[in-house]
C-alpha cells in the first residue's frame, strides 16, 4: 500500500500498462516534456521514449484520427484530451469511427483505444476547461464510458480501460487530481471489472447515485444526512455505460428512493437515463418519482458563477429531501 | 526551410535600431517622427497592461492570464494598420490589438477574474471576444469576410492565431474556403516558436507561410519584432483584400518571453538562453534605439509615455479590484434570445432553493 494523489496513481497505472504491454503508445498535446498540463504523464516520456510518449501536433481530430490507424495496425493507444471542452474538434472521428469500427467491420477491427479526457468543473477555469461532455459519449454505441472518483480506482481501472478491446472514455475529474488516498499496486486487477459500480455506503433510506468528483460530496452528503437520523446509500457508478443495473436495482428495491447527481446539464443527462431505467425496472419498488440534482441547462458559467450552477452539500441534501417526501425548497410546489 | 531571419523575412528595422530599405518600404512612407513616437507609446503601454495584468494575477485577483510579452509588435504594428470598420476575430492573447481596437481595459480582464462570459460588445470595437479553441476563428474571420463580399463592402477580416493553430483542421479549412470564394480575409498568424510546450517544429516542417501557397493564398513572412515591418504587410494584405485580391496569410516571426499562461512552467521545457537570444531582439528597445538616434526619445516624451503607462496601469487595477460580483441568479442569463420553459424552471427553482435558506434564517445547513 502506499499514498498518491488521483494524478500520481494515473501515471502509476499507465506506467505499469505500458510496462505490460510494448504496443501501449500515449498520444496527446504537451504530454511529452511538460509531462501534460496536469503533469498526469510526467517522467513518462524521459523513461519510456518519444516513440511511446508522443507529443502530438496540436489537432484533437488528429490525435484520435491516427489512433484509428494505430489501432487497425495493433496498437493500443491512449489519446490525451487536454481539457474536456477540446473533445469536441475530435467528437467527429469518435462517434464516427472509433465508435463504429468493430461492428462496421463485422467484428473484424479492433479499436482498443483510451480517451483520457480530465473533465468537470469547480477549479475556477476559463471557458471550455470545465464541461461535462460525457453524455454525448454514453448516446454513442460502441464505446464504454468510464469515470473514477478515488486514487485506487484510478490506478486500476485506468490499466483495465487500456487492456478492455473496446474503446473506452476514461473520464477523469480533475478537480480530484490532487486528492490522496491508499493504493495497492498489487491489487488484483480483475477485482475491477469495467461495468461494476460500488456501495460507497451502505444505507436504507434512499439510494444516492453519483460519478467522478460528486462522489465525495456524496459521501458528505450521506454524513451529514445520518445526523439528522437518514440512512443514505451512496453508489458510486464508476461504469457510466454499460450502466450496472444490478447495483442500482438492488438498492433501489431496499430504498424505493432514487436520487442522482451530476455535473452536467439535466436535459439529456446521464440522470434522465438513470431515472427512466430505473423507473422501468423497479416501478413497483419506488416510493417517489427519482430526483436529479445536476447542473442547470446553461453554459458552463464563468468562474465566480460555477458554485450556483454545480450541485454542492446542501443541493444534494435538498435533492434527498425531495426523494422523501420531507420539508424541501420546493415543497409548496405541485409536482416538483 | 524553416528560419528566424534571413532572406524570406521582410525586416524594415533590424533589432539594432536601424531602418532597413526594402520594397516594403512604400507601405510606411506616411510614418514620420510623430507615428514612430505613437507606436512606442503603444507597445510600452501595452506592455504595461499585460505586466499590471500579470501581477493582478500572481495577487490573486486575477484566475489565469496570457502574456504578450514580446509580442507588442507583431499585435501594435498589425492592428495600427486595420481601419476602424475592418473586423477582428482573435485568439486569447491579443490584448495588443484590443488595445489599438479601443477595447475598455475592465473588459480586458472580465473573463480571466471569472465575472463574466465575455468583455466587449464585439459590434462596438469591430472585434469578436476572444477564441479559446484553437483555430475556430480562423473560419469565423472567413465566413465574415464573404459576407462582407456578399454587401459589396470594402473592409477586410483578419483572424489572429498562433503557430500551433496551423495544426488544426478549422485553420486548414478556412484557408480552402477564403481560397474558393477569395474572402477578403487576412489570416495573422504570430509565430510565437511555441505552443505551450510544443516548439514550432512539431506543428511545421517548413516555414508557416509556406503553407498558404498550396491553397492559393498569398503569403509572407516578416520580422514580428519588428513593428513597421508588421504594419507595412499587414497594409498591402488589407489593401490586396480591399481591392478584390482575396485573402492573404502574414507570418509574424516572434517570440513568447513569458510563460503561456500564469499557469505555466516555461522551464520544463524550454532553454534559457534561447530567452536569452530573444530578449536581444526585443521589439521596443528597437524602436527605443531608432527613436534615440533620431532624437526623438527625448525627456518629456519618455515622461509623457510613462504616465499613460502609469495611468491605464491605474485603471486596470481599479476597473478589476471594484468589478461588482455576478448575482446569484446571472447564470440564467442570455442563455437563450427568448424564454426558455425548461430553462425557466430551473431558474425559478434555484431561486426557491436560494429562498429557502433564507426562510430558515440565512446560512446554509
Ligand atoms: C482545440 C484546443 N485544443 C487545445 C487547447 C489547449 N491550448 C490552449 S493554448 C494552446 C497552445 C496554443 O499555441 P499557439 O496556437 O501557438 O498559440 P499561442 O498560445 O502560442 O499564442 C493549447 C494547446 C485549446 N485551447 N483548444
Amino acid at each position: 500500500m502506499s499514498t498518491m494523489t488521483f494524478g500520481r496513481a494515473i501515471n502509476t497505472g499507465l506506467r505499469k500498462a505500458m510496462e505490460h504491454d510494448s504496443k501501449v503508445v500515449l498520444i496527446g498535446e504537451d504530454i511529452g516534456k511538460l509531462g501534460g498540463v496536469f503533469r498526469i504523464t510526467d517522467e513518462l516520456q524521459k523513461d519510456f521514449g518519444a516513440h511511446r510518449v508522443i507529443d502530438a501536433p496540436l489537432a484533437e481530430s488528429a490525435i484520435l484520427g491516427t489512433a484509428v490507424g494505430m489501432a487497425y495496425r495493433g496498437y493500443r493507444p491512449v489519446c490525451e484530451i487536454q481539457f474536456d471542452g477540446f473533445i469536441y474538434p475530435a467528437f467527429n472521428q469518435i462517434v464516427s469511427q472509433v465508435a463504429k469500427l468493430h461492428y462496421r467491420t463485422q467484428g473484424r477491427v479492433k479499436m482498443p483505444l483510451t480517451i483520457r479526457v480530465p473533465f468537470g468543473g469547480g477549479i475556477g477555469a476559463a471557458e471550455h476547461h470545465s464541461e461535462s461532455p460525457e453524455a454525448y459519449f454514453m448516446h454513442t454505441s460502441g464505446l464504454r464510458v468510464i469515470s473514477v472518483s478515488n486514487p485506487q480506482d484510478a490506478f486500476a481501472m485506468i490499466q483495465q480501460a487500456i487492456a478492455c478491446d473496446d474503446p473506452v472514455l476514461f473520464f477523469e475529474p480533475k478537480r480530484r487530481y490532487h486528492v490522496k488516498g491508499e493504493v495497492d499496486e498489487e491489487v488484483d486487477l480483475a477485482s475491477f471489472p469495467l461495468e461494476q459500480a460500488r456501495v460507497e455506503i451502505p444505507g436504507d433510506d434512499v439510494t444516492l447515485v453519483a460519478y467522478g468528483a460528486l462522489v465525495q460530496l456524496a459521501k458528505d452528503a450521506a454524513l451529514a444526512a445520518r445526523e439528522e437520523g437518514l440512512s443514505v446509500e451512496v453508489i458510486d457508478l464508476r461504469s457510466l455505460s454499460p450502466l450496472d443495473f444490478a447495483t442500482l436495482e438492488a438498492s433501489v428495491r431496499k430504498t424505493g428512493r432514487l436520487v442522482i447527481t451530476h455535473e452536467a446539464a439535466m436535459t439529456g443527462g446521464l440522470g434522465a437515463e438513470v431515472a427512466a431505467s430505473i423507473t422501468e425496472r423497479c416501478f413497483y419498488h419506488l416510493e417517489h418519482a427519482p430526483v436529479r440534482v445536476t447542473g442547470f441547462d446553461i453554459p458552463y458559467p464563468p468562474a465566480k458563477m460555477e458554485h450556483h450552477h454545480l450541485p454542492d452539500l446542501d443541493r444534494i441534501l435538498d435533492g434527498v429531501d425531495r426523494a422523501l417526501g420531507r420539508t424541501n425548497s420546493l415543497s409548496d410546489l405541485e409536482g416538483n | 526551410m524553416r528560419s528566424v531571419s534571413g532572406e524570406n523575412l521582410v525586416q524594415l528595422l533590424t533589432p539594432e535600431g536601424t531602418r532597413a530599405a526594402g520594397p516594403y518600404d512604400e507601405w510606411v512612407a506616411d510614418i514620420d517622427g510623430a507615428r514612430l513616437q505613437g507606436l512606442y507609446e503603444d507597445m510600452v503601454v501595452v506592455r504595461r497592461v499585460d505586466q499590471e495584468a500579470t501581477a493582478l494575477q500572481r495577487q490573486g485577483e486575477l484566475a489565469l492570464w496570457p502574456p504578450l510579452l514580446g509580442q507588442e509588435a507583431a499585435q501594435i504594428g498589425s492592428g495600427r494598420a486595420l481601419r476602424k470598420d475592418d473586423f477582428v476575430f482573435s485568439s486569447y492573447r491579443e490584448n495588443g490589438v484590443a488595445y489599438c481596437r479601443g477595447a475598455d481595459y475592465t473588459d480586458m480582464i472580465r473573463v480571466w477574474r471569472g465575472n463574466a462570459p465575455s468583455g466587449w460588445d464585439p459590434y462596438e470595437i469591430n472585434m469578436a471576444t476572444p477564441q479559446v479553441i484553437i483555430g475556430a476563428q480562423a473560419l469565423h474571420a472567413t465566413g465574415y469576410a464573404m459576407a462582407t463580399k456578399f454587401d459589396g463592402a470594402d473592409s477586410v477580416a483578419v483572424a489572429y492565431f498562433g503557430d500551433g493553430a496551423t495544426s488544426q483542421g478549422d485553420v486548414n479549412e478556412a484557408m480552402v474556403f477564403a481560397a474558393s470564394f477569395q474572402a477578403p480575409v487576412v489570416f495573422f498568424c504570430q509565430n510565437n516558436q511555441w505552443a505551450i510546450s510544443e516548439p514550432v517544429t512539431l506543428q511545421a516542417q517548413r516555414d508557416i507561410a509556406d503553407r498558404a501557397p498550396g491553397f492559393g493564398i498569398p503569403s509572407v513572412r516578416v520580422d514580428g519584432n519588428d513593428v513597421l515591418g508588421c504594419m507595412a504587410v499587414t497594409r498591402e494584405a488589407l489593401d490586396r483584400a480591399r481591392s478584390g485580391g482575396g485573402p492573404s496569410f502574414i507570418e509574424a516571426v516572434t517570440y513568447r518571453m513569458g510563460p503561456h499562461t500564469t499557469a505555466d512552467d516555461p522551464t520544463r521545457y524550454r532553454d534559457p538562453n534561447e530567452l536569452e537570444d530573444w530578449k536581444g531582439r526585443d521589439p521596443i528597445d528597437r524602436l527605443a534605439k531608432l527613436l534615440e538616434a533620431e532624437g526623438l526619445l527625448a525627456g518629456d516624451f519618455t515622461d509623457r509615455v510613462n504616465a499613460k503607462a502609469d495611468e491605464v496601469a491605474g485603471l486596470l487595477r481599479h476597473g478589476c479590484v471594484t468589478l461588482p460580483e455576478p448575482g446569484e441568479l446571472d447564470v440564467f442569463n442570455n442563455v437563450y434570445t427568448t424564454p426558455h420553459p425548461v430553462l425557466e424552471r430551473q431558474r425559478e427553482h434555484y431561486s426557491r432553493y436560494l429562498a429557502s435558506f433564507e426562510a430558515a434564517g440565512g446560512g446554509k445547513r
